[in-house]
């Protein structure tokens, strides 16, 4: 049975949990990754060819660069996810786009020594083609973690940093709205996922928060209040804006 | 009943939320930062502090609210950025190349000697299957290399006419690499993997000097294989020794588990694995500048290669930087 968190001890004894990142959100991670790396090495390896096709007069001014797009493809191909892994801390722009991030099992940021032999092992996880193996691993392991992760001692979990940035808005709007915590936290998540939601969506819901919650509000004299409005209305709620 | 309806629960909410607020603010800040001052870290760590209190006290007041989990998460935000590793700087370097390199290289010594062993018995063994049944050879060679051989030219004759000596270098490093990574990961399968690379690699050397030795050009091959082999072969030897320790920890964990037992091992095997890639690198210089050229004599070879063989016993037994003595 596979965890569905990482319990972290804390270094004042409160320990905490993070959420394990399963293989959907790994293989979405690696499809933007390595779409990414691919374009980059096919940009270069085209580079390379147009600028063998200049007329041969500018050929001694072009060859340095179109080796050096040669070289450069593979370079980018292959040591796109341990250079990036290391230089933005377990991240890559893939799992940033799924919110995915490598920490330790002990809930640390990965040395670079752990994150190179995490990548290493991509040649025993990329077997026997379309990471099987690793896929394979990832299925069956409690901690959802392919071959490398397992050598390496590192876990791929959900980047939840966001959260602090939602925890920052209600505490400002706790401070300033009497309504309950709960209430305040729907309020908040409807206008964070404002511009997600189709228009009708939208403003279906924060017509029926208003009509429940906002005593000035009327939903026939409000009929044609715009989603702008809509959205006005309901961060009074929160405290955060004036009345409309 | 809901969370803000019990009065104390109510109260408390109230009273943290500037707190919260503040908190969360700062909470973001920090795994943005590339570089932390003292100030900053010891900033952190009261954050961090805080936010476990406040954590500690929703768990009991508030269990299983959106509250608890945005607190738990800040504070795993927090964890993640108080737990990252110091710079890889030049102390850290020193280090590697001084200490964690050597140590490793010791770890795998006598795992090291064995698997030679395996690969000069493989060698052996593809010597005789080869001499024995010379239609064989099509296993390990390529049609062209058979026919290039029976007609008296080695297949490594036309290198240079190829690819530039750079391009040969860098294609032969990446070969090597491939082949010494392999080795040393394929030892997760309980090591079975190292030695099925070592055996095969020690068996098509073999079998290849045999066949080449039938056709009277084995000498020709020595002479090729003088200034690049000794260190490529022992980095091999090595990277399956490595892939064996590898195994080894997984069949005999001396840790409580079998994983913890296999992470820490390749931890501590890790530097030596840096050092093999560095010594390929200049083996793959070796053999695309040195070894296909005809202006080498064999003692220019045979130094080339000894020297360099002795480079890599000075960084593996940690004489290459020395330790500084106690008390001067």
């Amino acid at each position: 049975m596979a965890d569905e968190e990482l319990i972290v001890r804390g270094l004042t004894g409160v320990d905490m949990a993070l959420r394990i990142a399963g293989p959907g959100t790994r293989s979405f991670a690696f499809l933007i990754d390595w779409q990414i790396r691919l374009l980059a090495a096919l940009a270069l390896v085209l580079l390379a060819v147009l600028l063998r096709l200049l007329p041969n007069a500018l050929r001694p001014l072009t060859h340095g660069v179109a080796i050096a797009a040669f070289v450069l493809a593979p370079l980018i191909y292959f040591l796109y996810h341990p250079v990036l892994e290391v230089l933005m801390r377990g991240r890559t722009p893939g799992k940033r786009r799924a919110g995915a991030r490598i920490v330790t099992v002990e809930g640390a940021t990965p040395t670079a020594g752990s994150l190179l032999m995490r990548n290493l092992f991509r040649l025993i996880d990329s077997m026997p083609g379309f990471y099987m193996v690793g896929l394979g691993c990832c299925l069956f392991t409690r901690q959802r973690v392919r071959l490398g992760d397992l050598v390496a001692g590192t876990v791929l979990v959900l980047d939840e940093a966001d959260t602090s940035r939602r925890l920052a808005r209600l505490g400002e709007a706790m401070q300033r709205s009497a309504l309950p915590l709960e209430t305040l936290r729907l309020i908040q998540d409807l206008l964070d996922r404002w511009h997600d939601l189709q228009e009708a969506q939208r403003s279906r819901l924060a017509r029926a928060l208003l009509a429940k919650l906002d005593p000035g509000y009327d939903s026939q004299s409000d009929a044609a209040l715009s989603g702008d409005g809509l959205r006005a209305r309901l961060e009074h709620l929160l405290g955060a804006g004036s009345r409309p | 009943m809901a969370p803000d309806r019990d009065p104390s629960a109510a109260v408390w909410i109230r009273a943290c939320a500037a707190q919260w607020q503040a908190l969360a603010e700062q909470t973001v800040a920090v795994p943005q930062r590339a570089h932390a001052t003292v100030d900053e870290a010891l900033q952190t760590l009261r954050i961090y502090r805080a936010m476990a209190r406040h954590l500690a006290s929703a768990r009991r007041l508030l269990p299983g609210s959106f509250l608890t989990t945005a607190l738990e998460s800040a504070c795993a935000t927090l964890h993640v950025a108080i737990g990252r590793p110091p710079k890889f700087g030049r102390a850290r370097l020193l280090t590697l190349f001084r200490d964690d390199i050597p140590a490793a290289a010791a770890s795998v010594r006598v795992t090291a000697l064995w698997i030679t062993c395996l690969f000069v018995a493989s060698a052996l063994a593809g010597w005789w299957l080869i001499s024995t049944y010379p239609a064989l050879v099509s296993i390990i060679a390529s049609d062209r290399m058979i026919d290039g051989v029976e007609h008296g030219r080695l297949w490594t004759d036309q290198l240079f006419s190829v690819a530039p000596p750079g391009v040969l270098s860098a294609r032969i490093f990446s070969n090597n690499i491939v082949v010494t990574l392999g080795a040393f990961c394929s030892g997760i399968l309980f090591g079975l993997g190292a030695f099925y690379m070592i055996a095969i690699n020690g068996l098509m050397l073999g079998g290849l000097l045999a066949f080449t030795h039938q056709h009277g050009l084995a000498l020709r091959l020595i002479r090729f294989i003088l200034a690049h082999g000794p260190v490529e072969l022992s980095v091999i030897f090595l990277a399956g020794a490595a892939g064996t320790a590898l195994g080894e920890a997984l069949i005999r964990p001396r840790l409580a588990t079998r994983a913890e037992s296999l992470r820490r091992r390749a931890a501590e095997l890790g530097p030596l694995l840096i050092a093999c890639a560095l010594l390929l690198l200049g083996s793959g210089l070796i053999e695309g500048f040195i070894s296909p050229s005809p202006r080498f004599s064999i003692p220019v070879r045979l130094a080339v290669g000894l020297g360099y063989w002795a480079l890599m016993l000075l960084l593996l037994s940690g004489k290459l930087i020395p330790r500084p003595r106690v008390g001067s």
